[in-house]
């Protein structure tokens, strides 16, 4: 993989420098929509260490049950979407960008990373933020320690097999 | 207070809500749902360094994200007060198994043994907040996701990139689990 196809290639599915701007007057919406998913968050109790304990040593399908009809629910509207040709509110096509595929190291390496850092903290980026809000406030360090992560790998990225 | 508002929710309720987000954010935006993309924001914009990785425009890029990341703080905060502070229901199996490890407190969303400021200068407290959440800052980067990015957009639109990912999620999650934990929570 180029340098050049790496850096267009930033964070969780976002496109940087391919995104256009947001135009100002949607940024409520996704505040609303934020709002809507951190509350989720804690009703379905994903953001607990305790349910994530659970999930990892296989003694509930609580998670497994969230996170299949999660991938469902978002598959079947993917479809509807692209066959009612359905477009965004802004009047842009909907696409998704690929993933670029590489030699895939970095989706197992990062990946397996990112669950020890999970399994450890019992809480991926989302709940991290919403725990926060919830009152556990300490999670402020955690916080603090992935974007210390994440500026580490900047750091080190051209050093590492992607 | 309606029971909807302040209980737990089932899975089969809570699961095909989080998975609406997709196409929510496909329609009001054409924006790929995905939290970490927002640790990557935050370092362009607070300490980007000379580092290309960070040298975008983060307010082009990700501006909607860090909107609705903040979103998610006040989902969490409205919440914890529309709601009744509950235990969370594991299953008694999960509770033996922490107990023997030395959670004994199973009162709140996490364990307060470890999760709480005084813990933070614990050992365990230490590893599993900071060096944690190094780890999943560095390891979403990595991967170019996390959990939202890659095991629901990626899944539910068939990129093998995100299986691939998801395999590690599990992968590195179960190690800890079974390999790391019981030394973190029998640490003092």
């Amino acid at each position: 993989m180029t340098e050049q196809t790496l850096s267009r290639f930033q964070g969780c599915g976002e496109e940087s420098e391919d995104s256009r701007p947001t135009p100002l007057a949607f940024l409520p919406v996704y505040l609303l929509l934020g709002t809507a998913f951190g509350f989720v968050l804690v009703r379905s109790e994903v953001l607990s260490w305790f349910r994530i304990q659970e999930m990892f040593r296989f003694q509930s399908f609580r998670m497994y049950g969230i996170i299949g009809s999660a991938v469902v629910t978002a598959a079947i509207s993917l479809l509807i979407l692209k066959r009612l040709k359905i477009g965004a509110l802004t009047g842009e096509e909907i696409s998704i960008p690929p993933k670029a595929m590489g030699s895939g190291i970095r989706y197992l390496l990062g990946g397996t990373i990112f669950g020890i850092g999970w399994a450890l903290t019992g809480a991926c980026p989302g709940p991290l933020v919403a725990l926060i809000g919830n009152g556990v406030t300490v999670m402020i360090a955690a916080l603090a320690g992935a974007l210390a992560g994440t500026w580490v790998y900047g750091r080190l990225r051209p050093r590492l097999p992607h | 207070m309606a029971s909807w508002l302040s209980g737990e929710w089932p899975w089969y309720v809570a699961g095909p809500i989080i998975g609406l987000f997709v196409p929510a954010l496909l329609v009001a935006g054409n924006k790929v749902f995905g939290i970490s993309g927002n640790l990557s924001h935050l370092c362009a914009a607070i300490a980007p360094g000379k580092l290309e990785y960070f040298r975008y425009d983060w307010r082009r890029a990700g501006l909607w994200n860090l909107v609705f990341l903040a979103g998610v703080f006040i989902g969490g905060f409205l919440a914890a007060h529309t709601g009744t502070p509950h235990a969370i229901a594991i299953s008694f199996e999960t509770k033996a198994t922490l107990a023997k490890l030395g959670i004994h407190d199973f009162s709140g969303v996490a364990p307060r043994e470890i999760f709480t400021w005084h813990a933070l200068l614990t050992l365990k407290g230490f590893v599993s907040v900071v060096v944690g959440g190094f780890l999943v800052g560095f390891g979403t980067a990595y991967a170019a996701g996390c959990t939202s990015g890659h095991a629901i957009s990626g899944l539910a639109n068939f990129q093998l990139p995100s299986l691939i990912a998801v395999v590690g999620f599990f992968a590195g999650g179960l190690a800890a689990t079974y390999f790391i934990l019981p030394f973190v929570i029998g640490a003092p």
